[in-house]
């Protein structure tokens, strides 16, 4: 007989990264925002990421919990701030590297216009957001990503608005990195996550995520098991698709891949370049001869 | 003569109140700040966003004020001594990130330029009005510190105060200014640096495994960190434990809320400070602030020359309220005049300390200008008669 010891305690490998002193987490079975952490404890292994400097920034929700279970420097912030928040982290320690990671209705909701100005400024952050087409932890509100004709708690005879195409809309502000998958992709989310994670700048990534015990609920989905097969069965994998064209309408399939991948100047760049000079190499020289005739000038 | 010294501008200069903020914050060692264009506190952070290249400062004109508000906590986090400004509507968004710093004892500062309102109001026009928002304006039990600076030389001498007091308790500062204040222009000397007494950031010296974020000493407030350096802390606006985990129940609710209301409470004497002129003996005390303080001078001589003893008592530090002073002082004296550019919020403190031991007159102002110092005086004389 083998030494039944040696062979079952093996430690899981993604431990490590959480804090087990928090387990067992709040989400439900069947959630698929667990998934995503795991693939991110094993991306974070393949990054280009020094792991005594990674910071994880959370708004709030169901997704918004993530930061509590990662054993790193972790910020469970306001509802829908958690990029303000980073951005302000980032700037001050620029040595940091800084993920968001949260929810659709906090990310784009709440916090769409952080979202749409981080983009813009292409501030150094990878943004992760769990997508699962409502409020969850609030009990099944609708969300701007909840399909069209969808049903909420707030939207009983389904949903009258048009969603947000995440992809389209982070592109469309100056995002560096987009890329969108679904729980079912675990090796391709890891792949987004490492690539995300390398990149200077506004990097995101979308996960559609199945909330079983809201929104597959309400609408008659089935299990977190169902709704995985449907997304292995209704994922079609275009990379570098136009993200114009990958909306996402009710049970239709959905389009996942990597779309954008560019270089474009970040904001930490962009202000070192302008200003980091100045600090630098010319401290208390130019500048401040020329702060210093202006101030005598108007006082 | 102006000369530089760690990057500011030593010496006497004419300064208006906002200039002599940013100047302040630059001597406090403030070097991070986050705002959003706002009127009459805009010059302010034109003023960083021009200065802070050279003193090593970072300045960013986010999005909006909530946005403004949490990044400077995350800056905070990130290892600087951070601040943001704004006025009216835009301190309004910013509230419910006052409670943030609150109950994450984040120390930053928040400079408010009063100007009137409610709503968009009077932007370009002096007003007191946001004096009990200030205290109250986030939701659930806190404390906050707050300052009313009444020239451009307080505006720097007392931002620089106002960093050293969020570092010593850990809480955001509120600093709030006014219109006038803002826009009035003085001679104010920045002495050397040297001459500059700053609190540092109370960063804690244990390791990482030993050190938890929320244990306070006796003094109630626990021992900072930041972000990168290996302590892996957890940061939560939910009630939380010692460890920053957080704990949905009554008992860690109580222990939490209950050390960061007394964490002030406890130490109002050493917080709070306020300038006294001719209390002693005095029949009618006026209780001033900010603006409002300079405006009374007037009133106040005149009575004094009509042979009343008028006392002049000067809110410097208004929250947290020094609730003992003025129970004491309503005991010797016949009245307490407050005059005040809003209907009614600090009398409302006056009152209650001075528990009916004397009147208590209040001077009020809807704002949009300072007081006829003559409204002042005829109180004064009313209530000394």
């Amino acid at each position: 007989m083998t030494d039944v010891a040696e062979t079952c305690v093996q430690e899981n490998p993604v431990e490590r990264y959480l804090r087990m002193d928090r387990i067992p987490h709040i989400w439900c079975p069947g959630c698929g925002i667990g998934t995503t952490v795991n693939c991110f404890a094993r991306a974070i292994e393949q990054a280009d990421v020094d792991l005594e400097k990674l910071a994880i920034v959370s708004g709030i929700g169901c997704t918004g919990r993530v930061a509590g279970y990662l054993n790193f420097d972790s910020f469970h912030t306001t509802h829908g701030r958690a990029i303000p928040f980073a951005t302000g982290l980032k700037l001050a320690n620029p040595d940091l590297k800084v993920v968001v990671y949260s929810g659709d209705g906090d990310l784009v909701a709440i916090g769409g216009n952080h979202f749409i100005h981080a983009a813009r400024r292409n501030a150094d952050l990878t943004v992760i957001c769990v997508n699962n087409f409502n409020y969850a932890m609030t009990g099944g509100q609708a969300a701007p990503t909840t399909p069209l004709d969808a049903m909420g708690t707030t939207a009983p005879y389904g949903v009258c608005e048009r969603p947000f195409n995440l992809p389209f809309l982070a592109k469309s502000c100056g995002a560096v990195y987009v890329a969108r998958w679904t729980t079912y992709h675990v090796r391709q989310i890891t792949k987004a996550m490492v690539e995300a994670m390398n990149k200077d700048g506004f990097s995101f990534v979308e996960i559609i995520s199945p909330c079983p015990t809201l929104y597959e609920r309400r609408n008659r989905l089935g299990s977190g098991l169902d709704r995985m097969k449907w997304f292995k069965e209704n994922s079609v994998i275009k990379n570098g698709s136009d993200t114009r064209n990958i909306d996402i309408a009710y049970q239709q399939p959905i389009i996942c891949g990597k779309f954008v991948d560019i270089d474009r100047p970040s904001l930490l760049e962009v202000t070192e370049a302008k200003i980091g000079d100045i600090r630098g190499k010319q401290r208390w020289a130019d500048v401040s001869r020329r702060q210093k005739k202006s101030i005598e000038q108007t006082e | 003569m102006a000369g530089y010294d760690s990057g500011s501008i030593v010496g006497a200069h004419y300064l208006d109140g906002d200039h002599a903020a940013s100047e302040g914050a630059i001597a406090a060692g403030c070097n991070f700040v986050a705002g959003y264009p706002i009127t009459p506190s805009t010059e302010v952070v034109e003023r960083l966003a021009w200065r802070f290249p050279i003193t090593g400062g970072t300045f960013i004109q986010m999005e909006d004020e909530i946005a403004s508000s949490i990044a400077i906590q995350g800056a905070v986090w990130g290892g600087a001594k951070a601040m943001t400004v704004s006025s009216g509507p835009g301190i309004s968004l910013m509230m419910e990130h006052i409670g943030l710093a609150a109950m994450t004892e984040v120390p930053c500062v928040f400079v408010n330029v009063q100007r009137g309102g409610p709503s968009t109001g009077l932007p370009t026009l002096p007003a007191q009005a946001d004096m009990m928002q200030a205290r109250w304006g986030s939701h659930g039990d806190y404390e906050v510190i707050a300052l009313a600076p009444s020239s451009p030389q307080e505006c720097f001498d007392l931002l620089i105060h106002a960093f050293n007091l969020s570092e010593q308790y850990r809480v955001p500062v509120l600093f709030m200014m006014d219109e006038s204040i803002g826009h009035m222009t003085e001679r104010v000397v920045i002495p050397p640096s040297k001459q500059i007494k700053l609190v540092p950031r109370r960063f804690t010296k244990l390791g990482p495994g030993e050190y938890l974020p929320y244990r306070a000493g006796d003094d109630l407030v626990p021992e900072m960190t930041q972000a990168g350096v290996g302590h892996k802390v957890h940061i939560t606006g939910l009630t939380h434990d010692e460890q920053g985990y957080p704990v949905m129940n009554a008992d860690c609710q109580h222990q939490l809320v209950t050390r960061l209301v007394d964490k002030i409470r406890n130490n109002v004497d050493k917080i709070a400070f306020y300038h006294e002129d001719e209390i002693e003996g005095a029949d009618v005390v006026v209780v001033t602030y900010g603006i409002t303080s300079r405006v009374s001078m007037r009133a106040i001589r005149a009575a004094r020359q009509e042979g009343l003893k008028v006392g002049h008592l000067r809110l410097v530090v208004v929250w947290p309220f020094i609730e003992e002073y003025i129970r004491s002082l309503a005991g010797k004296v016949k009245a307490l005049v407050v005059p005040e550019i809003n209907l009614g919020q600090m009398v409302l403190e006056v009152e209650r300390c001075a528990r009916g031991q004397c009147e208590v007159v209040l001077v009020s102002h809807a704002g949009g200008t300072v007081h006829n110092p003559q409204v002042i005086y005829d109180a004064i004389m009313e209530a000394g008669r």
